[in-house]
């Protein structure tokens, strides 16, 4: 009844192409970006900054970077947390030698560098596809684990091999605390999802749905295959990298070899699964999944009073990652976001049955 | 004639060229020994049955059923942990079929609750939610079993004997136990042969294989071939797992280390047995040749904080092989058709 878009009457191109088309979808927007940045600041625990929103934003970037590749352009890739690494560390030997840079400047940077490695790695993906390509990807994963373990140039010749960073600099604002963080992190979201949004619905979005859709027949009608599998691995790499440079110098602040290795790569892919692949919004419902569900499973048995252990708890959780993502690829192969349109779909009915 | 045959595999031959120079480059170095080498080759070898038995159960899924089985390494761990623990309460000759069991009731399990409810989606769906499988699988086995390092005793003397002293300086040490492991390995293969050459179930296997709406045209149950498909998978996994297990302990890292079967399948082809086996023995050898004898090289020349290479030297060679030689050494060729 009250989510319908009756007489909401498009009479201009720019309104035919705006993002969310509906009045009411826009007050919820405007309710929601409201609502985060001038509401949550004031009302949140550091806590829940520091363990949830904080690495909630982080991943939904790094989850948006993976969705484009799997969900938009159809290449799988079980190795961006390599992407991650190359992105952190990129910016970490960028503010260590040139420490005038700007960090948003590092993380462009860190993100273009990480675009390089990217299309490196998806060369193989002209030849092959599908399961090919996701063992080509682990020899990314691996291969970056190495490298950033044992070149000692890229940790500065730190003995334990793990690096530390200062906090974050931009134009004299230090963002230090948890509150400066989430904001930062937050605008940055924002700036790369409609960039994100704004790349899907474009030419090259098109392009990498035709290849995943079907290859072949994209060729047919004049895609270059090279182009848009190469942009889908560098726009991914890219989100990925900054995203990594995000994870450790917002999130970790300092963090050993394999801080990026295979778990990572793999709850990436779960994120995107679950939440939706094809899905902008899916990568928002994965991440903020896969980052509240340890910690509910870590305090939910205590509250019932049933205490689990730790190392229960871990166990607990591989099992329910396992089987959600069976569940998930049976029941909806879209994942959450899947859901939210059923959702949104019936509120235009409700309360009526027709 | 010749000529052309040079021309069309010209890069595969390329790398077999670069192969076999990495395997006789060691020489260049006049410190090392031949007894040395050997024992490295053999070292390299022994490692590569592990991996070979592991892609063995890879290439039987996707053969039967064209399911690319992520959950082959933690199948691996499962069946470690299950003999492990189970050997406690009882001796290992009953603690082995009784594994065995539960592997079965597991394959007939991930038929029912995973594989038929996704038939006829596209295979990354599959292999997504196999790696959903292998998350559960670790959970579970070590929710089950529980999550220490285990060992499993077979019986078979642990100290290294040497051997041909009198052709080599010094002799070369091996392990009786990496014998008998190769033995197995061997018989087992040679079992799986017999197996799907010889036998009705083998052939309907094989017929799936080839074509499923033409096997289940002429009544073929693919349900129960798929359930039998795995089923033989795991039994690979528990020989995998023991022989792994008695070697260097029942422990998580078994279903990490399980994840170099994907280089080796992609080497040999991925449906093929035969390149299971080949891909395992040269992805083995390779990886231990170029940790031993390419590692300190590239440790001196870059300053490198230790060498390592050997997790992503597979993986590597792997990635090579897919640009030269898609389908692998012995895996059909791929034609796509609109």
């Amino acid at each position: 009844m009250f989510y319908r878009e009756n007489g909401q009457f498009k009479s201009n191109y720019a309104s035919d192409q705006q993002m969310l088309p509906i009045l009411q979808d826009r007050a919820f927007m405007l309710g929601l970006l409201t609502f985060a940045f001038a509401v949550v600041p004031f009302v949140v625990s550091d806590y829940v900054f520091l363990s949830l929103l904080i690495p909630f934003l982080i991943l939904t970037l790094a989850a948006i970077g993976l969705n484009l590749l799997v969900g938009y352009c159809g290449q799988i890739s079980i190795g961006h947390a390599a992407f991650m690494a190359v992105g952190a560390y990129s910016a970490y030997n960028l503010v260590l030698r040139i420490p005038q840079l700007n960090f948003l400047v590092v993380l462009v940077l860190a993100g273009l560098i990480a675009a390089a490695v990217g299309m490196l790695f998806g060369i193989p993906s002209l030849r092959i596809k599908g399961l090919y390509l996701a063992v080509a990807t682990l020899a990314a994963q691996f291969f970056m684990d190495w490298l950033f373990a044992r070149v000692k140039w890229f940790t500065n010749y730190a003995h334990s091999g793990s690096v530390q960073t200062a906090p974050i600099d931009l134009f004299g604002w230090i963002v230090d605390t948890p509150v400066e963080k989430y904001l930062f992190l937050l605008g940055l979201l924002i700036v790369f999802t409609l960039i994100a949004k704004n790349l899907v619905r474009s030419h090259i979005g098109r392009e990498w749905m035709a290849m995943r859709d079907m290859d072949v027949a994209a060729e047919v009608i004049g895609i270059r295959p090279v182009y848009a599998k190469l942009t889908a691995f560098a726009v991914s790499s890219f989100y990925c990298g900054v995203a990594g440079a995000l994870w450790g110098f917002v999130h970790l602040g300092a963090w050993e070899p394999l801080a990026f290795g295979l778990t990572v790569s793999l709850n990436l892919l779960f994120m995107i699964i679950i939440g939706g692949m094809g899905s902008l919004l899916g990568s928002y419902f994965g991440a903020a999944f896969i980052v509240v569900l340890p910690i509910l499973l870590n305090q939910v048995p205590g509250l019932l009073g049933v205490p689990i252990s730790t190392a229960m708890a871990s166990h607990l959780e591989f099992m329910i990652f396992g089987a959600l993502i069976v569940f998930f690829l049976i029941v909806e192969p879209h994942g959450l976001a899947r859901l939210w349109a059923i959702g949104k779909e019936k509120l235009r009915l409700w309360p009526f049955p027709h | 004639m010749m000529k052309n045959v040079i021309k069309k595999n010209g890069p595969v031959l390329t790398l077999g060229v670069v192969l076999l120079a990495g395997l006789v480059a060691p020489f260049a170095d006049r410190s090392t020994t031949a007894g040395f080498y050997v024992e490295v080759l053999l070292g390299g070898l022994m490692a590569g049955v592990l991996y070979s038995l592991v892609a063995l159960g890879f290439a039987l899924i996707f053969k039967a059923s064209g399911v690319f089985n992520f959950a082959q390494g933690a199948m691996v761990l499962f069946a470690a942990l299950a003999v492990a623990r189970l050997a406690e309460q009882m001796p290992l000759w009953a603690a082995i079929p009784l594994a065995m069991v539960i592997m079965v009731a597991l394959a007939w399990l991930i038929e029912r609750l995973v594989l038929r409810p996704l038939v006829n989606q596209e295979a990354v769906a599959l292999l997504m939610a196999t790696l959903g499988v292998s998350y559960f699988l670790d959970g579970f086995g070590q929710t089950v079993w529980g999550s220490d390092i285990y060992s499993i005793e077979l019986g078979i003397p642990k100290e290294p004997v040497m051997i041909l002293e009198s052709l080599f300086q010094g002799g070369i040490l091996v392990n009786k136990e990496d014998f008998v492991a190769a033995i197995v390995a061997a018989a087992l293969m040679v079992a799986l042969a017999l197996f799907f050459q010889k036998t009705v179930t083998g052939r309907a296997l094989r017929a799936v294989a080839d074509d499923h709406q033409a096997a289940q045209s002429i009544g073929i149950p693919l349900n129960r071939i798929w359930v039998i498909v795995w089923s033989v998978a795991g039994f690979v996994a528990l020989v995998a797992g023991v022989i792994w297990g008695s070697k260097l302990g029942v422990q998580f890292s078994i279903s990490q280390v399980a994840l170099k079967a994907l280089p080796v399948v992609i080497l040999g082809g991925f449906t093929s047995v035969t390149g299971a086996i080949v891909g395992g023995l040269i992805i083995g050898v390779g990886e231990k040749m170029a940790e031993v004898f390419l590692g300190p090289v590239l440790v001196k020349a870059f300053d490198l904080a230790g060498g390592g290479i050997e997790n992503w030297f597979a993986y590597m060679l792997a990635l090579l092989f897919l640009l030269v030689r898609p389908e692998g050494l012995f895996g059909e060729k791929h034609i796509d058709r609109v």
